[in-house]
Protein backbone atom coordinates (compact mmCIF):
# COMPACT_ATOMS: atom_id res chain seq x y z
CA UNK A 1 0.00 0.00 0.00
CA UNK A 2 1.31 3.49 -0.75
CA UNK A 3 2.99 5.23 2.15
CA UNK A 4 3.17 8.92 2.95
CA UNK A 5 5.09 11.02 5.39
CA UNK A 6 3.21 11.42 8.65
CA UNK A 7 2.44 14.98 9.65
CA UNK A 8 1.69 14.55 13.33
CA UNK A 9 1.42 18.26 14.05
CA UNK A 10 -2.16 18.39 12.87
CA UNK A 11 -3.37 15.49 14.97
CA UNK A 12 -6.37 16.18 17.21
CA UNK A 13 -4.52 15.01 20.31
CA UNK A 14 -1.58 17.27 19.62
CA UNK A 15 -1.38 20.70 21.26
CA UNK A 16 0.84 23.43 19.86
CA UNK A 17 4.50 23.31 20.92
CA UNK A 18 6.69 26.41 20.72
CA UNK A 19 10.29 26.83 21.85
CA UNK A 20 10.87 29.77 24.19
CA UNK A 21 13.72 32.19 23.51
CA UNK A 22 16.22 32.88 26.31
CA UNK A 23 14.53 36.06 27.50
CA UNK A 24 11.07 34.48 27.69
CA UNK A 25 12.57 31.58 29.58
CA UNK A 26 14.16 33.92 32.12
CA UNK A 27 10.92 35.86 32.53
CA UNK A 28 8.99 32.65 33.10
CA UNK A 29 11.31 31.42 35.82
CA UNK A 30 11.25 34.82 37.48
CA UNK A 31 7.49 35.18 37.28
CA UNK A 32 6.83 31.91 39.09
CA UNK A 33 10.01 32.11 41.22
CA UNK A 34 11.12 28.62 40.29
CA UNK A 35 14.24 26.90 39.06
CA UNK A 36 14.46 25.00 35.82
CA UNK A 37 14.27 21.52 37.35
CA UNK A 38 10.96 22.26 39.03
CA UNK A 39 9.22 22.47 35.66
CA UNK A 40 7.50 19.45 34.12
CA UNK A 41 9.77 17.64 31.70
CA UNK A 42 9.75 16.58 28.09
CA UNK A 43 12.16 14.09 26.58
CA UNK A 44 14.53 15.53 23.99
CA UNK A 45 13.49 13.17 21.22
CA UNK A 46 9.77 13.41 21.91
CA UNK A 47 8.02 13.22 18.53
CA UNK A 48 6.27 16.53 19.11
CA UNK A 49 9.45 18.59 19.39
CA UNK A 50 11.90 16.98 16.98
CA UNK A 51 11.16 19.68 14.40
CA UNK A 52 11.74 22.50 16.92
CA UNK A 53 15.46 21.83 17.07
CA UNK A 54 15.71 22.02 20.84
CA UNK A 55 18.62 21.27 23.16
CA UNK A 56 18.77 20.18 26.80
CA UNK A 57 17.61 22.93 29.14
CA UNK A 58 15.34 24.68 26.65
CA UNK A 59 11.77 25.38 27.68
CA UNK A 60 8.89 24.42 25.42
CA UNK A 61 5.64 26.33 25.68
CA UNK A 62 2.57 24.20 25.07
CA UNK A 63 -0.77 25.76 24.26
CA UNK A 64 -3.46 23.27 25.12
CA UNK A 65 -7.15 23.40 24.50
CA UNK A 66 -8.90 23.01 27.81
CA UNK A 67 -12.55 22.12 28.35
CA UNK A 68 -12.65 24.27 31.48
CA UNK A 69 -10.51 27.30 30.67
CA UNK A 70 -10.72 27.43 26.89
CA UNK A 71 -7.00 27.62 26.39
CA UNK A 72 -4.16 27.05 28.77
CA UNK A 73 -0.40 27.38 28.53
CA UNK A 74 1.90 24.79 30.01
CA UNK A 75 5.67 24.70 30.11
CA UNK A 76 8.01 21.77 29.91
CA UNK A 77 11.77 21.75 30.15
CA UNK A 78 13.70 19.58 27.71
CA UNK A 79 15.65 16.78 29.38
CA UNK A 80 17.67 13.76 28.34
CA UNK A 81 15.98 10.44 28.55
CA UNK B 1 -11.05 47.80 23.59
CA UNK B 2 -8.76 49.15 26.24
CA UNK B 3 -10.79 47.92 29.18
CA UNK B 4 -10.60 44.33 28.00
CA UNK B 5 -6.85 44.30 27.55
CA UNK B 6 -6.25 44.51 31.28
CA UNK B 7 -8.26 41.37 32.00
CA UNK B 8 -7.14 39.30 29.04
CA UNK B 9 -4.12 38.03 30.95
CA UNK B 10 -5.95 37.68 34.24
CA UNK B 11 -9.01 35.64 33.21
CA UNK B 12 -9.13 32.21 31.58
CA UNK B 13 -9.81 32.45 27.87
CA UNK B 14 -13.27 30.88 27.83
CA UNK B 15 -14.44 33.14 30.66
CA UNK B 16 -12.94 36.20 29.03
CA UNK B 17 -14.62 35.47 25.70
CA UNK B 18 -17.96 35.00 27.37
CA UNK B 19 -17.81 38.27 29.25
CA UNK B 20 -16.69 40.04 26.12
CA UNK B 21 -19.64 38.64 24.22
CA UNK B 22 -22.19 39.51 26.90
CA UNK B 23 -20.96 43.05 27.53
CA UNK B 24 -21.10 43.97 23.86
CA UNK B 25 -22.73 47.36 23.39
CA UNK B 26 -22.50 48.23 27.06
CA UNK B 27 -21.07 51.56 28.11
CA UNK B 28 -17.40 51.24 28.98
CA UNK B 29 -17.81 52.12 32.65
CA UNK B 30 -20.49 49.48 33.12
CA UNK B 31 -18.51 46.83 31.25
CA UNK B 32 -15.54 47.61 33.43
CA UNK B 33 -17.64 46.98 36.52
CA UNK B 34 -18.81 43.64 35.13
CA UNK B 35 -15.24 42.65 34.40
CA UNK B 36 -14.15 43.56 37.90
CA UNK B 37 -17.00 41.52 39.40
CA UNK B 38 -16.26 38.52 37.18
CA UNK B 39 -12.61 38.70 38.10
CA UNK B 40 -13.50 38.75 41.78
CA UNK B 41 -15.82 35.77 41.39
CA UNK B 42 -13.08 33.96 39.46
CA UNK B 43 -10.57 34.53 42.22
CA UNK B 44 -13.05 33.19 44.76
CA UNK B 45 -13.67 30.10 42.67
CA UNK B 46 -9.99 29.26 42.41
CA UNK B 47 -8.59 26.42 44.50
CA UNK B 48 -6.86 27.85 47.52
CA UNK B 49 -3.18 27.42 48.11
CA UNK B 50 -2.53 24.42 50.31
CA UNK B 51 -5.61 22.51 49.25
CA UNK B 52 -4.97 18.76 48.89
CA UNK B 53 -6.12 18.53 45.31
CA UNK B 54 -4.59 15.11 44.78
CA UNK B 55 -6.52 13.63 47.66
CA UNK B 56 -9.76 15.12 46.39
CA UNK B 57 -9.05 13.77 42.90
CA UNK B 58 -8.39 10.30 44.30
CA UNK B 59 -11.63 10.32 46.25
CA UNK B 60 -13.61 11.69 43.34
CA UNK B 61 -12.43 8.96 41.01
CA UNK B 62 -12.41 6.20 43.61
CA UNK B 63 -15.99 6.61 44.70
CA UNK B 64 -17.65 6.08 41.28
CA UNK B 65 -15.10 3.31 40.74
CA UNK B 66 -17.01 1.20 43.24
CA UNK B 67 -20.06 1.29 41.00
CA UNK B 68 -18.40 0.29 37.77
CA UNK B 69 -18.78 -3.01 36.01
CA UNK B 70 -16.09 -5.61 36.27
CA UNK B 71 -16.85 -7.26 32.97
CA UNK B 72 -15.63 -6.95 29.44
CA UNK B 73 -18.25 -6.58 26.77
CA UNK B 74 -18.66 -7.83 23.26
CA UNK B 75 -19.09 -5.63 20.31
CA UNK B 76 -22.29 -6.12 18.38
CA UNK B 77 -21.42 -6.91 14.81
CA UNK B 78 -20.22 -9.58 12.46
CA UNK B 79 -16.78 -9.94 13.93
CA UNK B 80 -16.72 -10.63 17.61
CA UNK B 81 -14.63 -8.09 19.44
CA UNK B 82 -13.88 -7.79 23.10
CA UNK B 83 -13.61 -4.39 24.70
CA UNK B 84 -12.25 -3.78 28.16
CA UNK B 85 -14.56 -1.35 29.91
CA UNK B 86 -15.35 -0.26 33.42
CA UNK B 87 -12.99 -0.59 36.34
CA UNK B 88 -10.47 -2.95 34.69
CA UNK B 89 -9.89 -0.43 31.93
CA UNK B 90 -9.56 2.51 34.37
CA UNK B 91 -7.00 0.53 36.36
CA UNK B 92 -5.18 -0.34 33.15
CA UNK B 93 -4.91 3.29 32.10
CA UNK B 94 -3.98 4.75 35.47
CA UNK B 95 -1.43 2.03 36.18
CA UNK B 96 0.22 2.92 32.91
CA UNK B 97 0.30 -0.67 31.67
CA UNK B 98 2.45 -1.20 28.64
CA UNK B 99 0.51 -4.21 27.39
CA UNK B 100 -3.16 -3.43 27.40
CA UNK B 101 -5.78 -6.15 27.24
CA UNK B 102 -7.72 -5.03 24.18
CA UNK B 103 -5.81 -2.61 21.96
CA UNK B 104 -8.14 -0.90 19.52
CA UNK B 105 -8.01 1.76 16.87
CA UNK B 106 -10.55 4.06 15.34
CA UNK B 107 -9.43 4.75 11.82
CA UNK B 108 -10.97 7.77 10.15
CA UNK B 109 -10.76 7.96 6.39
CA UNK B 110 -10.30 10.70 3.87
CA UNK B 111 -12.93 11.65 1.36
CA UNK B 112 -14.11 9.76 -0.80
CA UNK B 113 -13.28 6.66 1.28
CA UNK B 114 -15.17 8.11 4.25
CA UNK B 115 -18.32 8.07 2.12
CA UNK B 116 -18.05 4.31 1.74
CA UNK B 117 -15.95 3.98 -1.40
CA UNK B 118 -14.03 0.71 -1.45
CA UNK B 119 -14.58 0.37 2.27
CA UNK B 120 -14.42 -3.41 2.29
CA UNK B 121 -11.31 -3.66 0.18
CA UNK B 122 -9.64 -0.95 2.26
CA UNK B 123 -10.53 -2.59 5.54
CA UNK B 124 -9.23 -5.95 4.33
CA UNK B 125 -5.99 -4.39 3.15
CA UNK B 126 -5.40 -2.90 6.61
CA UNK B 127 -5.99 -6.20 8.37
CA UNK B 128 -2.94 -8.32 8.96
CA UNK B 129 -3.15 -11.34 6.68
CA UNK B 130 -1.24 -14.45 7.61
CA UNK B 131 -1.02 -17.65 5.61
CA UNK B 132 -3.80 -19.35 7.57
CA UNK B 133 -6.29 -16.79 6.27
CA UNK B 134 -5.76 -17.80 2.64
CA UNK B 135 -5.44 -21.57 2.80
CA UNK B 136 -7.85 -24.44 3.25
CA UNK B 137 -5.51 -27.27 4.15
CA UNK B 138 -1.96 -28.07 5.22
CA UNK B 139 -0.76 -31.65 5.10
CA UNK B 140 2.70 -32.97 5.88
CA UNK B 141 4.38 -35.97 4.38
CA UNK B 142 7.07 -37.06 6.78
CA UNK B 143 8.69 -39.73 4.62
CA UNK B 144 9.33 -37.37 1.72
CA UNK B 145 9.80 -34.29 3.96
CA UNK B 146 7.15 -32.42 2.03
CA UNK B 147 4.37 -30.10 3.11
CA UNK B 148 1.43 -29.58 0.84
CA UNK B 149 -0.59 -26.39 1.17
CA UNK B 150 -3.91 -25.82 -0.56
CA UNK B 151 -4.91 -22.24 -1.26
CA UNK B 152 -8.33 -20.73 -0.79
CA UNK B 153 -8.66 -18.91 -4.09
CA UNK B 154 -11.78 -16.99 -3.11
CA UNK B 155 -10.23 -15.48 -0.02
CA UNK B 156 -7.11 -14.62 -1.95
CA UNK B 157 -9.11 -12.82 -4.56
CA UNK B 158 -11.03 -10.87 -1.93
CA UNK B 159 -7.86 -9.72 -0.21
CA UNK B 160 -6.22 -9.05 -3.53
CA UNK B 161 -3.12 -11.22 -3.54
CA UNK B 162 -1.79 -13.81 -5.96
CA UNK B 163 -0.29 -17.24 -5.43
CA UNK B 164 3.18 -16.03 -6.37
CA UNK B 165 2.95 -13.33 -3.72
CA UNK B 166 2.17 -15.93 -1.06
CA UNK B 167 4.92 -18.23 -2.24
CA UNK B 168 7.58 -15.54 -2.15
CA UNK B 169 6.43 -14.47 1.34
CA UNK B 170 6.78 -18.03 2.58
CA UNK B 171 10.12 -18.44 0.85
CA UNK B 172 11.52 -15.42 2.67
CA UNK B 173 10.25 -16.60 6.05
CA UNK B 174 12.19 -19.88 6.23
CA UNK B 175 15.65 -21.07 5.35
CA UNK B 176 16.49 -24.42 3.83
CA UNK B 177 13.27 -25.03 1.93
CA UNK B 178 12.25 -24.99 -1.68
CA UNK B 179 8.73 -24.15 -2.83
CA UNK B 180 7.05 -25.33 -5.96
CA UNK B 181 3.76 -24.06 -7.27
CA UNK B 182 1.04 -26.64 -7.88
CA UNK B 183 -2.41 -26.39 -9.44
CA UNK B 184 -4.31 -25.50 -6.31
CA UNK B 185 -1.57 -24.52 -3.89
CA UNK B 186 2.10 -25.04 -3.21
CA UNK B 187 4.47 -27.83 -2.32
CA UNK B 188 7.21 -27.16 0.23
CA UNK B 189 10.21 -29.43 0.27
CA UNK B 190 12.62 -29.37 3.20
CA UNK B 191 16.24 -29.71 2.17
CA UNK B 192 18.69 -31.95 4.03
CA UNK B 193 18.87 -35.50 5.33
CA UNK B 194 17.05 -37.65 7.87
CA UNK B 195 17.86 -35.30 10.75
CA UNK B 196 15.52 -32.68 9.35
CA UNK B 197 12.35 -34.66 10.03
CA UNK B 198 11.60 -32.63 13.14
CA UNK B 199 11.77 -29.52 11.00
CA UNK B 200 8.79 -30.73 8.98
CA UNK B 201 6.53 -30.56 12.01
CA UNK B 202 7.93 -27.24 13.14
CA UNK B 203 7.52 -25.60 9.77
CA UNK B 204 4.06 -27.04 9.31
CA UNK B 205 2.88 -25.19 12.40
CA UNK B 206 4.91 -22.05 11.97
CA UNK B 207 4.03 -21.51 8.34
CA UNK B 208 0.44 -20.73 9.25
CA UNK B 209 1.62 -17.56 10.98
CA UNK B 210 3.70 -16.25 8.10
CA UNK B 211 2.94 -12.58 7.49
CA UNK B 212 1.67 -11.92 3.99
CA UNK B 213 -0.04 -8.57 3.74
CA UNK B 214 -1.59 -5.70 5.65
CA UNK B 215 -0.62 -3.79 8.77
CA UNK B 216 1.12 -5.85 11.42
CA UNK B 217 -0.79 -6.07 14.68
CA UNK B 218 -4.26 -5.41 13.29
CA UNK B 219 -6.11 -8.59 14.19
CA UNK B 220 -9.69 -7.76 13.30
CA UNK B 221 -11.50 -5.10 11.35
CA UNK B 222 -15.00 -3.73 11.57
CA UNK B 223 -16.16 -1.01 9.21
CA UNK B 224 -18.99 0.96 10.82
CA UNK B 225 -20.96 4.06 10.00
CA UNK B 226 -20.70 6.82 12.55
CA UNK B 227 -22.78 9.88 11.86
CA UNK B 228 -22.60 10.25 8.09
CA UNK B 229 -19.15 8.81 7.53
CA UNK B 230 -17.60 5.40 7.54
CA UNK B 231 -14.83 4.57 9.96
CA UNK B 232 -12.92 1.37 10.59
CA UNK B 233 -12.67 0.00 14.09
CA UNK B 234 -9.88 -2.48 14.58
CA UNK B 235 -8.81 -4.92 17.23
CA UNK B 236 -5.07 -4.63 17.61
CA UNK B 237 -3.20 -1.43 17.15
CA UNK B 238 -0.35 -0.05 15.07
CA UNK B 239 -0.66 3.72 15.02
CA UNK B 240 2.61 4.46 13.26
CA UNK B 241 1.88 2.27 10.25
CA UNK B 242 -1.78 3.19 9.93
CA UNK B 243 -1.12 6.94 10.05
CA UNK B 244 1.25 6.46 7.13
CA UNK B 245 -1.43 5.03 4.85
CA UNK B 246 -2.59 7.31 2.08
CA UNK B 247 -6.34 6.74 2.56
CA UNK B 248 -6.28 7.42 6.30
CA UNK B 249 -7.15 10.76 7.85
CA UNK B 250 -4.05 11.22 9.99
CA UNK B 251 -5.52 14.05 12.04
CA UNK B 252 -8.29 12.10 13.74
CA UNK B 253 -7.22 8.47 13.76
CA UNK B 254 -6.57 7.36 17.32
CA UNK B 255 -5.53 4.29 19.24
CA UNK B 256 -6.47 3.39 22.78
CA UNK B 257 -2.92 2.37 23.59
CA UNK B 258 -1.48 5.26 25.59
CA UNK B 259 2.13 4.11 25.22
CA UNK B 260 1.82 3.89 21.48
CA UNK B 261 0.44 7.42 21.36
CA UNK B 262 3.33 8.62 23.53
CA UNK B 263 5.80 7.03 21.11
CA UNK B 264 4.21 8.27 17.92
CA UNK B 265 2.76 11.64 18.94
CA UNK B 266 4.65 12.57 22.09
CA UNK B 267 3.89 12.99 25.75
CA UNK B 268 1.41 15.85 25.41
CA UNK B 269 -0.80 13.86 23.07
CA UNK B 270 -0.58 10.96 25.50
CA UNK B 271 -1.79 13.20 28.31
CA UNK B 272 -4.81 14.16 26.24
CA UNK B 273 -5.36 10.50 25.39
CA UNK B 274 -5.38 9.56 29.09
CA UNK B 275 -8.01 12.21 29.74
CA UNK B 276 -10.13 11.15 26.78
CA UNK B 277 -9.95 7.45 27.59
CA UNK B 278 -10.80 7.84 31.28
CA UNK B 279 -13.60 10.23 30.46
CA UNK B 280 -14.99 7.86 27.87
CA UNK B 281 -15.20 5.02 30.38
CA UNK B 282 -16.80 7.15 33.07
CA UNK B 283 -19.39 8.55 30.70
CA UNK B 284 -20.21 5.13 29.26
CA UNK B 285 -21.02 3.93 32.77
CA UNK B 286 -23.39 6.82 33.32
CA UNK B 287 -21.23 8.33 36.02
CA UNK B 288 -20.04 11.87 36.42
CA UNK B 289 -16.58 12.99 37.51
CA UNK B 290 -15.31 16.53 37.10
CA UNK B 291 -12.80 16.92 34.27
CA UNK B 292 -10.34 18.72 36.52
CA UNK B 293 -9.68 15.64 38.62
CA UNK B 294 -8.88 13.57 35.57
CA UNK B 295 -6.73 16.35 34.16
CA UNK B 296 -4.73 16.50 37.38
CA UNK B 297 -4.15 12.76 37.31
CA UNK B 298 -3.11 12.87 33.66
CA UNK B 299 -0.73 15.76 34.35
CA UNK B 300 0.86 13.84 37.20
CA UNK B 301 1.29 10.75 35.06
CA UNK B 302 3.01 12.74 32.31
CA UNK B 303 5.07 15.04 34.52
CA UNK B 304 8.40 13.34 33.90
CA UNK B 305 8.08 13.27 30.13
CA UNK B 306 7.29 9.56 30.08
CA UNK B 307 4.07 7.87 31.06
CA UNK B 308 4.25 6.90 34.71
CA UNK B 309 1.46 4.86 36.23
CA UNK B 310 0.03 5.53 39.67
CA UNK B 311 1.95 2.54 41.06
CA UNK B 312 5.01 1.96 43.18
CA UNK B 313 7.10 1.69 40.03
CA UNK B 314 5.57 4.82 38.56
CA UNK B 315 4.84 8.16 40.17
CA UNK B 316 5.34 6.90 43.71
CA UNK B 317 8.97 6.03 42.98
CA UNK B 318 9.52 9.68 42.02
CA UNK B 319 8.63 10.96 45.48
CA UNK B 320 11.47 12.72 47.22
CA UNK B 321 10.75 11.37 50.69
CA UNK B 322 11.80 7.87 51.75
CA UNK B 323 9.09 7.64 54.37
CA UNK B 324 6.40 8.64 51.90
CA UNK B 325 7.53 5.93 49.50
CA UNK B 326 7.74 3.37 52.28
CA UNK B 327 4.21 4.17 53.39
CA UNK B 328 2.74 3.22 50.01
CA UNK B 329 3.87 -0.33 49.30
CA UNK B 330 6.83 -2.60 50.18
CA UNK B 331 8.06 -0.46 53.14
CA UNK B 332 11.01 -2.60 54.16
CA UNK B 333 12.65 -2.61 50.78
CA UNK B 334 12.44 1.18 50.53
CA UNK B 335 13.89 1.72 53.96
CA UNK B 336 16.74 -0.73 53.38
CA UNK B 337 17.62 0.83 50.03
CA UNK B 338 17.50 4.32 51.50
CA UNK B 339 19.76 3.38 54.39
CA UNK B 340 22.26 1.76 52.01
CA UNK B 341 22.80 4.99 50.10
CA UNK B 342 22.32 7.32 53.06
CA UNK B 343 19.24 9.11 51.81
CA UNK B 344 18.04 12.23 53.62
CA UNK B 345 14.36 12.95 54.27
CA UNK B 346 13.57 16.65 54.32
CA UNK B 347 10.08 16.03 55.81
CA UNK B 348 8.61 18.47 53.35
CA UNK B 349 5.46 16.54 52.48
CA UNK B 350 2.44 15.06 54.18
CA UNK B 351 2.81 11.35 54.88
CA UNK B 352 6.19 11.61 56.57
CA UNK B 353 4.91 14.35 58.87
CA UNK B 354 1.88 12.28 59.82
CA UNK B 355 4.26 9.46 60.71
CA UNK B 356 6.31 11.72 62.96
CA UNK B 357 3.26 13.35 64.54
CA UNK B 358 3.97 16.81 63.22
CA UNK B 359 1.67 19.37 61.59
CA UNK B 360 1.26 18.53 57.90
CA UNK B 361 2.02 21.20 55.31
CA UNK B 362 -1.47 21.37 53.78
CA UNK B 363 -4.22 23.92 54.23
CA UNK B 364 -3.63 26.02 57.31
CA UNK B 365 -0.55 23.96 58.12
CA UNK B 366 1.24 25.30 55.05
CA UNK B 367 2.23 28.85 56.02
CA UNK B 368 4.94 29.20 58.62
CA UNK B 369 4.58 31.92 61.19
CA UNK B 370 7.16 34.62 61.53
CA UNK B 371 7.03 36.16 64.94
CA UNK B 372 8.42 39.56 65.62
CA UNK B 373 9.71 39.46 69.13
CA UNK B 374 8.93 42.61 71.08
CA UNK B 375 11.80 43.98 73.05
Amino acid sequence: MPKKKIVIKKHVLMPKHVKLIEKEKKDLLERYKISLNELPKIIKNDSAIVSLNVKIGDVVKITRESPTAGEITYYRVVVNG
Amino acid sequence: MGIYQEYKEKLPLSLFEEVKEKTKGMPASKAKKVLARVYKAYLNAKVEAGESVGLVAAESLGEPGTQMTLNTFHFAGVAEMNVTVGLPRIIEILDGRKEIKTPMMEIYLKNPYSKGKDIKRLALSIKETTLKDVITEVSANIAEKKIEVKFNKENMKEIGITSSHVISACGKAFKGISIKKTDDGMLIKIKGGEDKINEVYKIKERIKEVYIKGVKGIKQILPVKRGDEFIIITAGSNLNEVLGLKEVDETRTVSNDIYEIANVLGVEAARQAVINEVNKIIEAQGLNVDMRHIMLIADTMCFSGNIKGITRYGVVSEKASVLARASFETPIRHIINASLVGEVDKLSSIVENVMLNQPVPVGTGLPGLVVKVRK
